[in-house]
């Protein structure tokens, strides 16, 4: 259970947000909302470690992920605005080092079976990643949450360059997460096509 | 949950760069050709007199090979920076620490090792015979590792900072200093025929200490460079 | 350098107080270099082996020991401000690193004044004073990372870890430069054989430091009171008059 209990951001000179306050059970979406530039990438680096909160705590089964360190990062999965591969790497090698330094599972197999899941042509797989379109590199980059076990993903606009069968996949791979008691924590600017029980909205005004 | 341990992790980290760095193979060719023309300037500048290029040959050599460490540091974390792959490497569950260790090791097979390969050959250029030509390969050996190490604290601060190359250089230089003064004079000392041991025992120490402090100092500037 | 630092540690508090304190530092500073230099140039005895020239060491060595002080004292706000998280410590190591360069420029510059005349060059390679132009090129180094980062958080915590890995390295340079001295026999000169002390050199020189002292604090509440105001826009620290912001910050000029 991923708590925040007041949080509060700046960066440089503007006051990004305050007072944030939030909860996310088991089995649950959290969707954050608002404009660009309302914070929404903050937040989820504050949720991620990466960026120190400026005010507040970020709880994780109740403790302070500030002590937890390590141990919350094993926790989750964080796929940003950047797509964290490489672009000289095929994408099937991308995967298996990607997997590997997660502690997952990464033989050829199970990456290849990622990769036909979130719809990458077979062809596609031994070419360097160089010469792939933006939103084949995405799918790439969220391939990972196919061979994910940890139970937080935190997705920065993960919808963006997908096209249309890309966004169903992500969609099924998130409500079957979901459906294992996972948490999700997504930036968003469109809504995300899951049953309405288990998404909750949080509208970050700027 | 799952988590790598700390050796699957390190090893990730060093596969994954040399794998790089076997598909573009020009960057380790550009080290060292930096290093070779580098050293071949001073004879340039200063004359073909040999015992004037045999005097001159230890800081020469020494200061060309800390150049070329210098000008390669640009890509020990630029490029995982601009990709997101740095970011997801400060959120593997290993201390950061040791993950460094692992890019800056994989650095210097890349950039350093190939220099010290090469500098007896550009030793023979400068009229260094037998003994002097081992001397300058070991403090080589002992000595590129330890600036590439305490080199990366300087890319890790400047990590997407405009002034770039030339900023690093002047965070990094002062602190290269001791490493040049111990591994030139351990050649010059060979020369001298007065023994390097001293040196050498210096250059080693130089090493263990910046490879125990160093790599925590670049972690916490990674994560400075990436709130 | 502050008194009773974490009452005044709001800079809205620190501002008014650092006013009021930089008039009696500069005059104290005054008197101090005054006398200092009064009784350096006038009062203490010639040295027989190298007549009047060696009286620039009255103001080589104590801004010799300044740059050197600084140095440590910055390191140890950025120490303060990264283990504490705390702003004012990383303000107070921006403001104390320019005089600290410039203490250390006037170093060198003196060190060759003294230099000329008593061994025929502008320049030796002596351990301390190569390890002066080192020390300078760190503190180079800290002013042109900060000046180079423009998010200001990361302005701070950049600069003051590279403050820290310096001052670790600035007793390994004087070793290592020691070390190359005696290598290269030939550079046997050094400012360490300098003239016996009479009581009256010592006492001038101490009299300078304090003076050096009382003078770097007053540049560094000055140079506070400048980053306060500029930093002021933060909105996290609350609002401020306008006209008074913009009144101060017109005195705020780039002094060391």
């Amino acid at each position: 259970m991923l708590q925040t209990v007041a949080l509060s951001c700046s960066r440089g000179e503007r006051h990004l947000f305050s007072d944030v306050s939030l909860t996310v059970m088991p089995g649950t979406l959290l969707a954050v909302m608002g404009e660009n530039g309302s914070g929404k990438t903050s937040l989820l680096r504050m949720l991620s470690s990466l960026l120190s909160p400026n005010g507040g705590a970020i709880l994780w089964e109740g403790k302070d992920i500030r002590q937890l360190k390590e141990l919350y990062c094993a926790q989750l999965t964080y796929i940003g605005h950047l797509n964290g591969i490489k672009e000289d790497l095929t994408p099937i090698e991308n995967l298996k080092v990607a997997a590997c330094l997660a502690g997952d599972e990464s033989s050829g197999a199970i990456v290849q079976k990622a990769l036909e899941a979130v719809g990458l042509r077979q062809s596609a797989h031994r070419l360097p990643t160089r010469v792939l379109s933006q939103g084949q590199k995405r799918r790439v980059a969220l391939a990972r949450l196919w061979l994910s076990t940890r139970p937080l993903w935190l997705l920065d606009e993960p919808f963006t360059s997908l096209d249309a069968a890309a966004t169903r996949y992500l969609t099924q791979r998130l409500q079957s997460h979901l459906s294992n008691g996972g948490m999700v924590v997504v930036a968003t600017h469109q809504e995300v096509a899951l049953p309405t029980d288990s998404v909750q909205h949080l509208r970050l005004t700027g | 949950m799952s988590r790598p341990s700390m050796c699957e992790a390190l090893r990730g980290v060093v596969r994954r760069d040399l794998l790089l760095a076997m598909r573009r193979r020009s960057d380790v060719a550009m080290s060292v050709f930096f290093f070779v023309i580098v050293a071949s300037l001073f004879p340039l500048g200063v004359g073909p007199e040999p015992a004037v290029l045999r005097m001159i040959a230890p800081g020469v050599l020494w200061v060309a090979a800390l150049l070329a460490c210098l000008l390669s540091l640009g890509r020990v974390f630029t490029a995982d920076y601009l990709d997101g792959v740095l970011e997801q490497m400060l959120l593997i569950p290993q201390p950061l620490a040791v993950l460094v260790v692992g890019k800056v090791f994989a650095h210097w097979v890349i950039s350093g090792l190939p220099v010290v390969l090469l500098s007896p050959l550009l030793g023979l250029q400068f009229g260094l015979g037998g003994d002097s030509l081992g001397v300058l390969t070991l403090s080589l050996l002992l000595g590129t590792p330890t600036l590439s190490v305490i080199g990366a604290i300087g890319a890790a601060l400047t990590l997407g900072v405009r002034g770039g190359g030339l900023l690093v250089a002047l965070l990094v230089l002062p602190l290269f200093i001791p490493v040049l003064i111990f591994g030139a004079g351990a050649v010059t000392s060979s020369l001298a025929g007065i023994g390097s041991e001293a040196n050498l025992s210096l250059l080693g120490a130089s090493f263990l200490l910046s490879l125990t402090f160093a790599p925590w100092a670049t972690a916490v500037a990674l994560r400075i460079a990436l709130e | 350098m502050g008194i009773n630092w974490f009452r005044y540690s709001s800079p809205q508090a620190f501002h008014p107080l650092a006013g009021r304190m930089i008039p009696w530092f500069s005059a104290a500073a005054l008197v101090l270099i005054g006398v200092g230099l009064y009784i350096g140039f006038f009062v203490a005895p010639t040295d027989f082996q190298q007549g009047e020239a060696y009286r620039i060491i009255f103001v080589h060595v104590p801004t010799a020991w300044m740059s050197m002080f600084l140095y440590v004292i910055m390191a140890a706000w950025a120490a303060l401000g990264l283990g504490l998280n705390a702003r004012p410590s990383f303000m107070m190591a921006q403001a104390i690193a320019p005089t600290g360069a410039m203490f250390t420029f006037l170093a060198l510059l003196t060190g060759a004044m003294w230099g000329k005349p008593t061994w025929g060059a502008w320049w030796v390679w002596d351990a301390r004073l190569t390890s002066e132009l080192i020390l300078l090129f760190q503190y180079v180094g800290i002013i042109l990372l900060r000046a180079s980062i423009d998010d200001l958080r990361r302005a701070d915590r950049a600069s003051a870890v590279f403050a820290l890995v310096g001052v670790v390295n600035v007793p390994i340079i004087y070793f290592s430069v020691r070390w190359w001295n005696t290598l290269h026999q030939g550079a046997s000169v050094s400012m360490t054989a300098s003239p016996k002390m009479a009581t009256t050199m010592v006492t001038a020189m101490l009299v300078m430091t304090l003076g050096f002292w009382m003078y770097s604090i007053a540049v560094t509440l000055a140079r506070m009171r400048c980053v306060i105001v500029e930093r002021e826009r933060q909105p996290s620290w609350g609002k401020n008059s306008a006209i008074q912001e913009v009144a101060e910050a017109r005195e705020c000029s780039g002094g060391v």
